[in-house]
């Protein structure tokens, strides 16, 4: 197979911060190429300057054996090259057909509007990668699994090289990355390279031809996923290996924490019961639309259930709000930790301590800057947040980092059941396996733990038992010793 | 077809202007004569012009200009003056004015692209400066007399007729421009790249760059164009009243933005139609004149329009979140 691209030597530096420390590269024609590696790896970096976003400061970079001086954006789409970055850059006013046309009609088409055109240009998008979409749908109406299909199909409007996917499946369900994984091969027999990055290390091996490996802004190696393994991998991409051991809870003479009975709320799930012991970690897992983040949502009083019981502690408690919530004793931290868990531009320090202001009140009645200084120190220390100074804003941290503020936030809450919802999406192995680890430092406190995961992988190597939701209704429970993550996983996808 | 036309706004619009035209008709049969609808189209002309622009303004920005009444004062006062001491045109005069609201328009595009402050503050600033000025340099005189041109093209009508009493009557040129306004508007809005980069724009500004769009020169005709139909508004209303009061299009702002939203355009930008500005100017002619020809107080044309707009944002807020209800919908099983 013919090269398309190599990069040699290439260095870069942010403000004194070394983040490609000499770097090559390559990638040949129509490979799908995976590239792996810790948040501040250099993978997102080595993407920018192959997309011309970045320039490096020292270093060759070669398109189809020739050298190119400079990679401005526009020079890397005239070769060929397209991103997709995790936002997915589409209009959600505008329609489908328009979103997949609109920079080849401002590529060729002139001022004036031809809708006749933009629709078979649409059209002959759409059909190269073989899907049909509704051409008049408003693209912000459209499910997010849609919408990446929308922007592939963008991007196959120009004369298509290299396509690179920056986290294309973080926040889609399994059906629809089956999907994308299905594009990714028709592109390939196209002829079109992908570069591929992923914290999903399943799909990497499913789909890659070559892995490259970043470490600490080095390249560790470029191997095809035969000579690896996911442990393997997992130790190149963090230096170390990270210990795979399996949760597990003995006590039987617990007492239950939570216990829920015949739980109902419309469209949402239906006599739902379970219970949960302290010390325990439970997972529940079931595919995205099954009803289980309404449930975690009704258990913290967000969208209080309508039928039901909930008992905590054995008594009769009533969730109406979450401030009932709370005050029983539970914390949640939400699936999505930038929408529902942080307040972005506000520090950690604020984050950390925002649901504990109450208790860290001085004489007057105000929040006493020391007392939360102290608070919010103990949260970073404890839970071992990167954080050079805590007043800087969390939307600086990696998502790792941020993950571990807002479980740090209700954690500080004393709450004595915890809900986590998938905890570690989009979050590399290091910081998944760190944030593991506190989890079960929590239950082993004796902390009841609901642990929400779409990853069945994960709720069987942390939880000793497996709610499994589907279409609404809790469907199974299993516990999960001597349990294999293929065998829970076929459950899951069972139709009823 | 029929369940797709009732998903727009402008569908909604038209049977609510019919309702409640039929019903004035149906009260006072004067409302539907040639007579009161040619009067009420003109003098409704000025909003309706302001509105193609403000619409443009808020498809991209997702912000609304206010200051295009200042514009629109700056520019009247400027032509009357300008008129009065060297004669011309009709036609120089619309010129005249609408290059200059460019002009002025154009300053609120550029500071709000260099220094990326909101369209609704950045205006609310030039607002100030555009009507202080007025008034710092013309001590607030108001002009009686203005050059004869004006009156002529807002007294020329077409299919006159003679009232009973005497008066002549018929369609005014007036609304012709306003018609020629919105259909400026619609074509660069949908059938032009540029107003599909506006489109493009408000509907996410970081996509637009990245695919390469221009921002500044869109800001800058959006901006300008707001200018240029605020210019051209002034004519007409100088047109119409043929004198000059400076204080007498500044606070119309409200009235013209709130048209425009009812109409259907998001105030968080990236949608609206002409055709719904257009009805949403026309709805508020209707309700105004209906309140005249029952004889109710005018003083209720405020609250009828804040009703009307209530209503209205809170339906389509409503339907936002019945949308996003709807999208976390679980099937669940018997």
């Amino acid at each position: 197979m013919n090269e398309f691209l190599r990069l040699e030597k290439i260095h870069k530096s942010f403000a004194g911060v070394h983040a490609l420390k000499g770097v090559d590269f390559d990638l040949r024609q129509g490979e799908v190429h995976c590239l792996v590696g810790e948040n501040g790896s250099g993978k997102s970096t080595i993407i920018k300057i192959i997309s011309g976003v970045l320039q490096p400061d020292t270093g060759r970079i070669l398109v189809e054996g020739r050298p190119v001086e400079h990679l401005g954006s526009a020079g890397t789409m005239a070769r060929g090259i397209q991103v997709i970055y995790q936002d997915l850059s589409l209009f959600p006013n505008l329609t489908v057909a328009e979103n997949i046309a609109l920079p080849e009609i401002r590529e060729r088409g002139g001022r004036i509007v031809d809708w006749g055109r933009v629709k078979t240009v649409a059209r002959a998008a759409m059909e190269r990668i073989r899907v049909e979409l509704d051409l008049d749908a408003e693209v912000g109406e459209l499910p997010i699994g849609v919408q990446q299909l929308v922007a592939i199909c963008r991007a196959l409007t120009s004369d298509l090289k290299l396509l690179i996917l920056d986290e294309p499946t973080a926040s889609l369900n399994d059906r629809d990355i089956a999907n994308l994984l299905a594009v990714v091969r028709d592109l390939q027999a196209h002829g079109i390279a992908v570069l591929f990055v992923s914290h999903k290390l399943n799909e990497v091996f499913a789909v890659a031809e070559r892995i490259t490996i970043f470490r600490d802004g080095e390249k560790v190696a470029t191997l095809p996923p035969a000579e690896l393994d996911e442990d393997r991998l997992v130790s190149l991409m963090t230096g170390r290996t990270l210990e795979k051991r399996r949760f597990t809870f003995a006590d039987g003479a617990a007492r239950t924490a939570l216990e829920v009975r015949g739980l109902s709320l419309r469209n949402s799930f239906e006599d739902v019961s379970f219970a949960l012991r302290a010390g325990e970690i439970v997972g529940l897992t079931g595919l995205r639309g099954s009803g289980r983040t309404e449930l975690a949502l009704a258990l913290f009083g967000i969208r209080p259930a309508e039928r039901g019981e909930i008992l905590v502690d054995g008594r009769p408690a009533r969730i109406r709000s979450v401030q009932d919530a709370v005050g029983a004793g539970i914390a949640y931290v939400p699936e999505n930790r930038l929408v529902q868990g942080l307040v972005m531009k506000h520090s950690v320090a604020a984050n950390a301590t925002a649901a504990i202001l109450d208790r860290l009140l001085g004489p007057l009645g105000l929040v006493d800057p020391a007392r939360r200084a102290e608070a919010a120190a103990h949260w970073i220390k404890t839970l071992g947040v990167k954080v050079s100074d805590p007043a800087v804003a969390v939307q600086t941290l990696s998502g790792g980092n941020q993950q571990k503020v807002v479980i740090g936030k209700w954690l500080a809450t004393e709450p004595r059941i915890l809900i986590l919802d998938s905890p570690t999406v989009g979050v590399d192995v290091g910081a998944k396996s760190t944030i593991h680890d506190h989890v079960r430092g929590l239950a082993a406190r004796g902390m009841a733990v609901l642990l929400i995961t779409d990853e069945v992988s994960e709720a069987v190597a942390n939880a000793n038992r497996i709610l499994i939701m589907r279409a609404g209704r809790i469907r199974g429970e299993l516990g999960t010793a001597g349990v294999e993550a293929d065998q829970v996983q076929r459950l899951v996808e069972a139709r009823a | 077809m029929p369940k797709d036309l009732l998903r727009h706004n402008e569908t909604w619009l038209v049977l609510l202007i019919v309702v409640i035209g039929a019903g004035i008709a149906a009260a006072n049969p004067a409302f539907l004569s040639f007579e009161n609808l040619a009067g009420l189209l003109k003098s409704y002309s000025m909003v309706g012009i302001m509105a193609v622009g403000v619409l443009v303004v808020l498809i991209l920005s997702g912000s609304p200009d206010v200051s295009f009444t200042a514009i629109a004062q700056v520019v009247e006062y400027g032509v009357a003056v300008a008129t009065l001491a060297w004669g011309g045109n009709i036609f120089l005069a619309l010129l005249a004015a609408g290059a200059a609201g460019a002009l002025l328009g154009a300053v609120n595009g550029a500071v709000v692209h260099f220094f990326r402050v909101p369209t609704i503050i950045v205006t609310i600033a030039t607002f100030n400066v555009y009507f202080g000025m007025l008034y710092v340099i013309t001590k607030g005189k108001l002009i009686n007399v203005v050059h004869p041109m004006f009156r002529e093209f807002g007294s020329t009508l077409l299919f006159a007729q003679t009232s009973a009493i005497g008066g002549r009557y018929g369609l005014s040129l007036m609304p012709l421009v306003w018609l020629a306004a919105a259909l400026l508007g619609w074509f660069i809005l949908r059938r032009t790249l540029l107003g599909r980069s506006i489109y493009a724009i408000g509907g996410n500004e970081v996509a637009a760059e990245r695919m390469g769009m221009n921002l500044l020169r869109t800001r800058l005709f959006a901006f300008g164009f707001i200018g240029l139909l605020s210019g051209v508004a002034a004519v007409v209303h100088l047109s119409i009243v043929q004198s000059v009061v400076p204080n007498i299009i500044v606070g119309k702002e409200l009235e013209v933005i709130a048209a425009v939203v009812l109409g259907g355009a998001s105030v968080f930008g990236g949608k609206g139609s002409v055709l719904g500005a257009v009805l949403g100017v026309l709805l508020f002619a209707v309700l105004g004149n209906g309140l005249t020809l029952l004889g109710i107080s005018p003083y209720w044309y405020n609250v009828a329009i804040g009703v009307v707009i209530t209503v209205a944002i809170t339906n389509s807020a409503y339907q936002r979140l019945r949308r996003e209800r709807a999208r976390v919908h679980v099937r669940v099983e018997a």
